[in-house]
């Protein structure tokens, strides 16, 4: 008998050692996300994907799916809480959308779009972070980082460890893995997986941001929600 | 006359551009005077801001006027909306907030590439800025947010459609946009 777990009341199957998310997302179920992603390990550290499993808080992106699980996730206790998730990340960081080439491609700004997320909330951080243009086909604008690790982990993957988390609080930030220090002097190649993994325009490839203009972007005409289950789906059947 | 809306705005660190944008409801508006009276407004060119029911604030907060100006509108405004990137979260003006004030100053009117008669402007009517630019809600509580930059006329005309007709404002998918 195939094992099952509810959310929002839908009954939905799933696979031993499947987390909720993988379940959700095979199910047609999106859960909001930043640093999930489905092609690595999961991080569990952005917490958008918490969602209540039989009463107790959960990151459904680090959380095996196991029977009876009675799961609320589309609910407006928990995307209040998401948006106010997605605010501490843009006052966190300096998200300033009508100057990053990111803009409408961006998943942090589509979560904001479908919390529907219309300000910021908290007061402002307006703490300075360093960019790095020195790598002639890669730019790295830590402004916009939400670290996340998804290229910390893609790099990993491409073999080459370029990227890192250092520090703690206010003086965390993104470092290379180079001698100098600068993004020019790793191995990173502008066809490395992790050139293109960031959910925000903290990693941008040169010269290629106004090549989809701004109005025919992703989320210009698809929530996230639709965006996302289209990916796990296509990586699912593919 | 007495009985329509009454609607103040002003564009505080910002372009214009949002006023522009409420202006690009085009012939909406026409339909928008019938229940709405602008008073202190760059379009009306009234310059004190009296009670009123709604009002519409364009840009952060960068100097000292700007305190004064976005105070006299929350003390006036039943309804007091943040309109656009730079009111929300100080929008382009906000770059100059990684950069200390002293800075910002000497490379403009000290060292310059080209600057003649090097000198801080310290007329006594300028306004003096703050050390950085703020969104509104850091300085006054704010009722409403629409974003965008700038929001689109259709966000502007959904608003205060929404107001005018007694439904709680909400903005479609469609209509939220940062950028």
């Amino acid at each position: 008998m195939t094992k099952t777990i509810t959310i929002d009341g839908k009954t939905i199957p799933f696979e031993e050692g499947q987390t909720i998310m993988e379940a959700a997302a095979a199910a047609g179920v999106y859960i909001p996300h930043l640093c999930h992603h489905p092609e690595y390990a999961p991080h569990g550290s952005c917490k958008l994907c918490s969602v209540s499993v039989n009463g107790r808080s959960c990151t459904a992106c680090t959380f095996p799916a196991m029977e009876g699980q009675e799961i609320l996730n589309d609910t407006r206790e928990l995307n209040d809480s998401r948006r106010r998730i997605t605010q501490m990340l843009f006052v966190e960081g300096n998200h300033l959308c009508p100057g990053c080439e990111k803009s409408g491609n961006c998943q942090l700004q589509a979560v904001g779009y479908y919390l529907n997320m219309l300000d910021n909330h908290f007061l402002h951080f307006f703490q300075p972070r360093q960019l790095d243009a020195s790598h002639p086909d890669v730019l790295v604008d830590r402004n916009r980082c939400i670290f996340c690790t998804l290229c910390v982990r893609a790099s990993h993957r491409d073999g080459k460890d370029v990227f890192a988390i250092s520090g703690r609080g206010i003086n965390k930030r993104l470092i290379f893995n180079s001698e100098s220090g600068l993004l020019k002097d790793t191995d990173l190649d502008v066809n490395d997986r992790a050139a293109h993994i960031c959910p925000t325009g903290a990693i941008l490839i040169k010269r290629t941001g106004f090549t989809v203009p701004i109005g025919e972007r992703l989320f210009d005409d698809k929530t996230i929600a639709e965006t996302s289950l289209d990916y796990e789906r296509g990586n699912h059947d593919g | 006359m007495t009985d329509k809306v009454k609607v103040a705005t002003v564009s505080l660190a910002g372009c214009f551009g949002c006023h522009m944008s409420l202006l690009d409801i085009d012939e909406r508006i026409v339909q928008l005077a019938d229940q709405v009276e602008f008073i202190r407004s760059p379009l009306t060119d009234i310059k004190r801001c009296t009670d009123c029911d709604i009002g519409l604030i364009e840009g952060g907060v960068c100097n000292s006027e700007n305190v004064h100006t976005l105070r006299e509108f929350r003390k006036h405004c039943r309804i007091l909306v943040a309109v656009g990137a730079c009111a929300i979260n100080g929008g382009l003006p906000n770059y100059r907030n990684y950069v200390p004030l002293e800075e910002c100053l000497g490379e403009s009117y000290l060292d310059g590439i080209g600057v003649e008669n090097p000198h801080i402007p310290n007329d006594p009517e300028l306004p003096l800025l703050l050390d950085k630019v703020y969104p509104v809600h850091e300085v006054v509580k704010i009722d409403y947010f629409l974003p965008g930059c700038p929001p689109a006329a259709d966000v502007f005309w959904k608003f205060l459609t929404d107001l005018l007709e007694g439904r709680d404002p909400a903005l479609p998918y469609e209509l939220i946009h940062y950028d």
